[in-house]
């Protein structure tokens, strides 16, 4: 299987990074050798194989539904590019 | 004195406490020698001054029952530390100022170590060299010109060239494992789930820990036992019982047996990797071990393996990088627009591409193809373990197919730099610990490192090994100050 410069572009679309065609190019000589490089799993049969989704054989624990930090809003707006007081500013999304 | 940036941590742990050094001096000789070592741009930020403003209060009012006590350290660039500056090696986090603390660094501090900066990696832990940092290659204190290994390369270069007596990386795929072993120290990577990955710069959630990296042993175990608790902030944090590994450390391995994976002969590998997993065969019956061949078939699908699930998993943790809640924005016609040149600015060519083979690997079509079939494999990986610990206490292998390689040499063939991540990446995979410890040197005179593999949680049977191997090896680092003018 070989990924050519459309997969390249609508993979760039859904990853929001725009790129050019120069580094479109780039990228498909570079996602090519990557992805032979991964079809060598192809070898193996897996059918009746389960999935590892976690290696902690835990099960995740509960808490009790209670607030522990509280009056965050500074520090959480704190770093954001641009704010407006007491929000997170963005381009115009609503025409 | 001054020899004090020779020192190892526990003797500056015990000088300290002897009350022969105070924590002001021992964090000045570290701040001076690190201001002399700039070359080797180890550092991201410093923040010296705040460093030797604690050591002085901690001078003031000493408290010796602690276990680094007034001990300066800097650490990865990874770790979220309160009001300093925290990169992650990114352009997109570069004005980024944590307003919280990680839960592995608050345990240091906690423990009495000073913050004296922060070390560089590579963007986002992605590397094997340090070469894809936004601030710049690292110098191995080896060699000119050398890498440091990575993705932990700041923190290996500064260990070795002992810019800080003791620090901590992460290792998603080898990031503490291979850097130490290209600079002659030790790293270890614990068990998924020992150390909390609460504000840590996630890569691949199922893979990435925290772990120390350090000039010895003694020093990685003591570091070990400060960082690892366990962490209701990070859902993955295991409860099991933690050893004191420091204090239960000992070279007395009689009997332990020992794994030798036939698998990790792989094709070519330079004699001498061979010949020093041969040297390293005969000091573990040196001390008394027994060696028994063993069988890990699922090897050489181990990177393979990786290439799917660390790149789908950081393709999903990172998609919190939009330029809207913090970090680098560019400016964008609409939101869209704003979104893709942001990311397209903000991030480097490999993080890029990590994000694009893990968004394809997801997408919809591909998913059982890739991801699903990747998950199948990392199980058939963990089985191999699993079967091999019936008849086995450790694995030792090499720690990396070859020595330090030059800056440059391999930054245009992506596939050549994941190759050097082979003998780690199936420990992560399978959750397991693993240490690497210096073991000899090449033909140029660098250094080279051996792993030993543990069971899960079995931190302490691997420190041990590596304590009793590391006195039979009596490694020398050949380190000039090449780079003090």
């Amino acid at each position: 299987m070989s990924i050519d410069l459309k997969t390249i572009k609508h993979i760039s679309k859904l990853s929001r990074i725009s790129v050019d065609e120069k580094k479109a190019e780039k990228l498909v000589g570079d996602l090519n050798s990557i992805f032979d490089f991964i079809e060598k799993l192809n070898e193996l049969k897996t059918d009746n194989v389960e999935p590892l989704t976690s290696v902690a054989e835990t099960t995740l624990k509960l808490r009790s539904d209670e607030v522990k930090s509280k009056n965050l809003r500074d520090q959480v707006i704190k770093n954001s590019p641009k704010e407006n007081e007491d929000y997170f500013v963005v381009p115009k999304v609503i025409e | 004195m001054s020899d004090i940036t020779k020192q190892s941590l526990s003797e500056l742990v015990e000088n300290i406490k002897g009350k022969k050094l105070s924590s002001s001096e021992v964090t000045k000789a570290f701040v001076e020698r690190s201001e002399k070592s700039k070359e080797l741009n180890a550092y991201i930020t410093e923040d010296y001054a705040n460093a030797l403003n604690k050591a002085k209060k901690f001078d003031e009012k000493p408290n010796l029952d602690l276990k680094l006590p007034g001990i300066p350290m800097a650490v990865k660039d990874l770790f979220c530390t309160r009001d300093l500056r925290t990169t992650a090696g990114s352009k997109i986090l570069n004005n980024f100022v944590p307003t919280y603390e990680s839960t592995v660094t608050q345990n240091i501090w906690n423990e009495g170590a000073i913050l004296m900066g922060k070390l560089n990696c590579d963007e986002f832990a992605m590397g094997s060299s340090n070469e894809t940092s936004f601030f710049g290659n690292v110098q191995n204190p080896i060699d000119k010109n050398l890498v440091p290994g990575g993705s932990s390369g700041g923190s290996s270069s500064a260990v070795a060239a002992q810019l800080t007596p003791i620090t901590i990386g992460t290792d998603t795929g080898g990031s503490i494992r291979q850097p130490a072993s290209f600079t002659g120290t030790v790293g270890l990577k614990p068990t998924y789930g020992s150390c909390s990955r609460y504000g840590i710069v996630a890569f691949a959630s199922s893979l990435d820990q925290a772990g120390p990296m350090a000039q010895n042993v003694k020093d990685c175990a003591l570091l070990q036992e400060v960082i690892s608790t366990y962490d209701e902030k990070d859902s993955t944090s295991i409860d099991f019982k933690r050893n004191k590994y420091s204090k239960e450390l000992t070279k007395d391995i009689k009997g332990k047996k020992i794994g030798i994976p036939k698998e990790y002969r792989v094709d070519g590998m330079p004699k001498e990797i061979e010949d020093l997993w041969k040297k390293g065969i005969e000091y573990a019956k040196d001390c008394g071990a027994e060696i028994i061949d063993i069988s890990l078939p699922h090897t050489n699908y181990a990177l393979p393996t990786y290439y799917i699930v660390a790149p789908a998993e950081a393709s999903s943790n990172l998609a919190r990088y939009d330029g809207v809640k913090y970090g680098f924005r560019a400016e964008g016609e609409n939101l869209i627009d704003m979104y893709e040149k942001t990311r397209s600015e903000g991030f480097g060519a490999e993080v890029q591409r990590r994000i694009m083979i893990g968004t394809y690997v997801l997408s919809s079509g591909y998913y059982d193809a890739y991801y699903l079939k990747a998950q199948k494999v990392r199980k058939l990986i963990k089985n191999d373990f699993d079967d091999a610990y019936k008849k086995v206490d450790a694995i030792l292998t090499p720690s990396t197919p070859s020595s330090a390689f030059k800056i440059g040499e391999k930054t245009n063939d992506p596939v050549s730099m994941y190759l050097n991540d082979i003998f780690t990446v199936p420990v992560n995979l399978a959750g397991l610990p693993g240490i690497s410890i210096p073991a000899g040197h090449d033909a140029k005179g660098y250094p080279l490192g051996l792993q030993i593999i543990g069971k899960a949680f079995d931190e302490q049977n691997i420190l041990n090994i590596a304590y009793a191997m590391e006195e039979k090896i009596d490694f020398k680092n050949n380190i000039t100050d090449w780079w003090i003018k």
